[in-house]
């Protein structure tokens, strides 16, 4: 089990001896880790580490072949995208992956849609009972607008959009979800610092706000640090390190890794 | 009309003191005002502000009650009369709501520019002894913390956003709203508490303190008197025939004077609803939205919606663009004509009321001008043709000139009387004297009491019987309009003896769209020079469509085909200052264009904008020698501060570009 072992009831979501493969290519290799609820979770690894791909059995969209996943107490096996959604998951994506001819509203409120329960009936003549649920979802999906500072951009395209923005579109989408875990995949990804130092500020503001759990994957080792509290380090697809940035930064095996052997 | 109004400015000097007399005796400070007004407009809107994409209202009783809550919770913080409130943010009701609540109780609000680095509201903090600070958000917060010891008076900050202040040290810090609850406690105990210190407030005792952004040295705090604010707020108010009807949009700084006193003295005695933006990025879509009728903006304003419109048109399909370009040169001819009410012939009138209907009214309504009635611009000249733009559209689009130390007005342009060179005549109470030297002198109610603990400053900008020295240089024309020519002080000659007015120069650069900011030089010099800022914006579209390749501005700044664009520019300014004899011999013969925008963040510019020609000159002391030692290229290093308040270093090899003589530029356009 991981370096720090969690106490019981504190983890929202543990994996235990994850392995996943395509054909020949072990992508993952007997991974076991937990992510507690109300922390942030940093996976950090070189390329090809197997950190996209523990997002994506996570969140269902991949199906490990060997291990158990558990979230909220229930252990399962096979679940798809939409059912991890249904239970509180919500992720971003390493390249965005946003509606570019709808407005940053209108992504927003694709958000919602889960939660949206009148009949496909109603909703096409937006009317009566149609209309009062678009007004609450309308009233949550500002609350995050606000949130996000992009009342500027509320009617703009997305496809218009800078680099920097859309990333915060998308991450304002998982939030109009209200999600209990949520998966970020490089959300720094290509932005210069003052996009960074924002989007930090965000991330920590989500989980105090929303009260939101988050894992995360990053490439700045200087983000990780600051920002989140255990990190699990990934290595050609096996964990090689758990535990806080101090502990992992110190970890022989994670210099190894990003600096190569060669002492 | 123009009889009228020039009758006017004599008679309304008694009207003005008769005005005051009978409120002296009523309501002579803002709070009492408020209270007063309560019968006539309770349930009318006072202030909007957008939540959550939807504006929300109060009316002026809701908005009286939260001031008096935060009075009273002012007052159970200790704040007294005299003491002075700080207040850092952007337009909210509830920050004017500030204001309102100190005076009240007879303390002196003191707002502070909110983009301003931790160093300068610092000093204003410290110089102006503030105990408390109202600020809007976490970002004013952290701010008002890292100014530490240099404001050691500063002992509580309270806050109106909490978001992202939870796990900061309370000991210091409280919400605005548990301050309001405690100020409603403390009134459902003792209702008359707040309505006591009202009553202690007198029309002699100081209202507001701003301090000015000052184009040297470090800013001064200004303190005005309620009859000061009062009496020049009712003078504008009467002038332009204000009302409860009317609607603004609060988006400058509110510790700019003019915000203080169109956005809450005019709003206080007229009545009418101040809307707050949503966040400083949305101005122009709460523009479109509100719509506001009476309408203040600097000239760069102006000048931004218009190269929204032409690059919007530029991207316009063919038949748009022929219907704009006929009815915006019909405009071009009668529109103005019509806006003054001078004769025009019937069949032009109805082709302009054809125009009306397909291409003014949805343009006013795209720039969010549709409803405007009244509108001015100052602070810097607007150019000509920016003007007749706005004008041509039926806009009545106005000029004035004022500042901090005169509670902003010094003349007005009456309705039907504008010219685009002069500021108007006198306004309403207001007494201008030229002096030997030029400079304008003011006397008039409005005239601030004294510069908070600065007594030389304030003996060199009052005289002892009362004169305000403006500092600018200015004339009178044969209708009694003032046209200002430039700073008093400013005003140089080259080493030949020709006259050099350098902010004459710069303001003709800055009128082409391509230019956005320009700084001359030449003062015992033999020549003059300037210094140019390309517009990033309409530059780049324009190097856009001619296919030329830029990654960054300080590229597209250095590239050749930049350099001729600005060139012709130059050569045009240069035949306009020929044709002037006086000033003939001030024409540019060199430039370079600067590799970086100037920035108020670096000190170039002041908060408003206006650049520090000493400053720039020092900073950039090797360009300035490179261009005077003949040199075809000029080195510079300099320090730049970011947007978050780091540093760092930009260093550039820039052309300097030679002018030829006035006479030569005719034929060089007839060789293309």
């Amino acid at each position: 089990m991981s370096a720090a072992a969690p106490r019981p009831g504190e983890a929202l979501l543990s994996v235990d001896g994850i392995s996943l493969a395509f054909g020949g290519v072990k992508a993952l290799t007997d991974v076991s880790f937990d992510v507690r609820k109300g922390e942030i979770r940093a996976i950090i690894g070189p390329n090809g580490a197997g950190k996209s791909s523990m997002l994506n059995c996570i969140n269902g969209f991949y199906q490990p072949q060997q291990g158990r996943i558990t979230y909220r107490g229930v252990e399962r096996r096979q679940m798809r995208p939409h059912e991890a959604a249904e239970q509180g998951i919500a992720r971003t994506f390493q390249n965005i992956a946003l509606f570019r001819g709808m407005s940053t509203l209108d992504n927003i409120m694709t958000g919602r849609l889960l939660k949206m329960k009148v009949p496909f009936f109603w909703q096409v003549w937006r009317h009566g009972p149609a209309m009062r649920e678009e007004i609450e979802h309308r009233r949550f999906v500002e609350g995050v607008i606000e949130f996000l500072e992009i009342e500027h951009i509320r009617k703009t395209p997305v496809g218009r959009l800078p680099y920097g923005l859309q990333k915060r579109v998308e991450l304002g989408r998982a939030l109009a979800m209200q999600p209990e875990l949520l998966l970020l995949d490089e959300p720094m990804a290509g932005m210069n610092l003052e996009e960074k130092e924002d989007m930090c500020r965000f991330i920590l503001d989500v989980v105090r706000q929303y009260g939101t759990t988050i894992a995360l994957i990053e490439h700045d080792m200087g983000v990780v640090m600051d920002l989140s509290d255990r990190v699990v380090v990934l290595d050609y697809g096996r964990k090689i390190a758990d535990g806080t940035p101090a502990e992992v930064k110190a970890d022989r095996r994670v210099i190894d890794a990003y600096l190569g052997v060669g002492h | 009309m123009p009889r009228g109004a020039r009758e006017e400015t004599g008679a309304d000097l008694v009207a003005g003191r008769r005005n005051r007399e009978a409120r002296v005796s009523a309501a002579d400070t803002f709070p009492k005002l408020l209270d007063a007004a309560m019968a006539r407009r309770a349930g009318r809107p006072a202030f909007r502000e957008k939540r959550l994409g939807i504006w929300q209202t109060w009316t002026w009783r809701e908005w009286r009650d939260d001031v008096h809550a935060i009075a009273a919770g002012l007052h159970g913080l200790g704040l007294g009369r005299g003491q002075t409130l700080a207040i850092v943010g952007d337009n909210r009701p509830l920050l004017y709501g500030a204001i309102c609540a100190a005076q009240c109780l007879g303390a002196i609000p003191v707002p502070v520019y909110q983009d301003a680095v931790a160093e300068e509201m610092g000093f204003v903090l410290g110089h102006g002894e503030a105990r408390i600070a109202i600020a809007e958000d976490q970002e004013q917060v952290d701010k008002l913390i890292a100014v530490g010891a240099r404001a050691p008076a500063l002992e509580r900050i309270v806050y109106d956003d909490p978001r992202g202040l939870r796990d900061y040290d309370h000991a210091r810090i409280g919400s605005l709203a548990s301050l309001m609850e405690a100020g409603r406690a403390a009134l459902a105990r003792d209702p008359a508490l707040v309505e006591r210190e009202i009553a202690l407030g007198e029309g002699g005792d100081v209202a507001v303190m701003l301090y000015t952004s000052g184009t040297t040295g470090q800013p001064k705090g200004v303190m005005l008197t309620y009859d000061n604010v009062l009496t020049t707020c009712a003078n504008a108010v009467a002038f332009d025939r204000l009302g409860e009807a009317d609607e603004i949009l609060a988006y400058l700084p509110m510790a700019w004077v003019g915000d203080h006193v169109f956005s809450y003295g005019e709003a206080l005695i007229s009545g009418f609803c101040v809307a707050c933006p949503e966040s400083g990025a949305t101005v122009m879509n709460d523009l479109k939205e509100i719509g506001p009728t009476f309408f203040f903006a600097p000239p760069r304003i102006f000048e931004n919606l218009l190269t929204q419109v032409t690059i919007r048109m530029e991207d316009a399909s063919a038949p748009k663009r022929a219907m704009y370009r006929f009815f915006m040169d019909h405009a071009r001819r009668v529109g103005i004509d019509i806006l003054d009410g001078r004769p025009v012939g019937a069949a032009d009138r109805l082709l302009y009321r054809l125009g009306e209907w397909l291409v003014y009214a949805p343009l006013k309504n795209v720039l969010g001008l549709g409803r405007m009635r009244v509108g001015y611009t100052a602070g810097e000249a607007i150019g000509p043709d920016l003007f007749a733009f706005y004008r041509s559209l039926g806009l009545n689009l106005k000029q004035l000139y004022g500042m901090t130390e005169a509670s902003v007005f010094i003349c007005l342009q009456p309705d039907g009387q504008i010219k685009i060179d002069t500021v108007g005549p006198a306004a309403p109470g207001v007494e201008i004297r030229l002096a030997d030297s030029g400079e304008v002198l003011v006397r008039s109610p409005g005239v601030f009491k004294l510069y908070y603990k600065n007594e030389d400053a304030t003996r060199d900008a009052k005289t002892a019987d009362g004169w305000l020295r403006t500092g600018d240089a200015g004339i009178f024309d044969a209708d009694g309009h003032l046209r200002i020519v430039d700073r008093a002080k400013d005003v140089g000659r080259l080493t030949g003896g020709a006259l050099f007015a350098p902010k004459h120069i710069e303001n003709k650069l800055k009128f082409f769209a391509y230019v956005r900011e320009a700084v001359a030089f030449g003062a015992d010099r033999d020549f003059a020079s300037a210094f140019v800022n390309i517009d990033l914006e309409a530059v780049g579209n324009w190097a856009e469509r001619r296919g030329i390749a830029y990654a960054s501005y300080q590229e597209l700044a250095a590239r050749p085909e930049v350099l001729d664009l600005v060139a012709d520019c130059v050569a045009r300014v240069n035949a306009d200052l020929a044709a002037d004899p006086a000033l003939a011999g001030s024409a540019i013969r060199r430039f370079i264009v600067l590799h970086k925008e100037l920035d108020a963040d670096d000190g170039e510019l002041t908060r408003t904008r206006k650049v520090r020609r000493g400053f720039i000159a020092e900073r950039y002391a090797p360009l300035v020698e490179a261009i005077y030692a003949g040199e075809a290229r000029g080195r510079i290093a300099t320090d730049v501060t970011f947007e978050d308040g780091r540093k760092g270093r930009i260093e550039a090899d820039l052309e300097v570009r030679d002018m030829p003589a006035a006479g030569a530029v005719g034929r060089r356009e007839a060789a293309e």
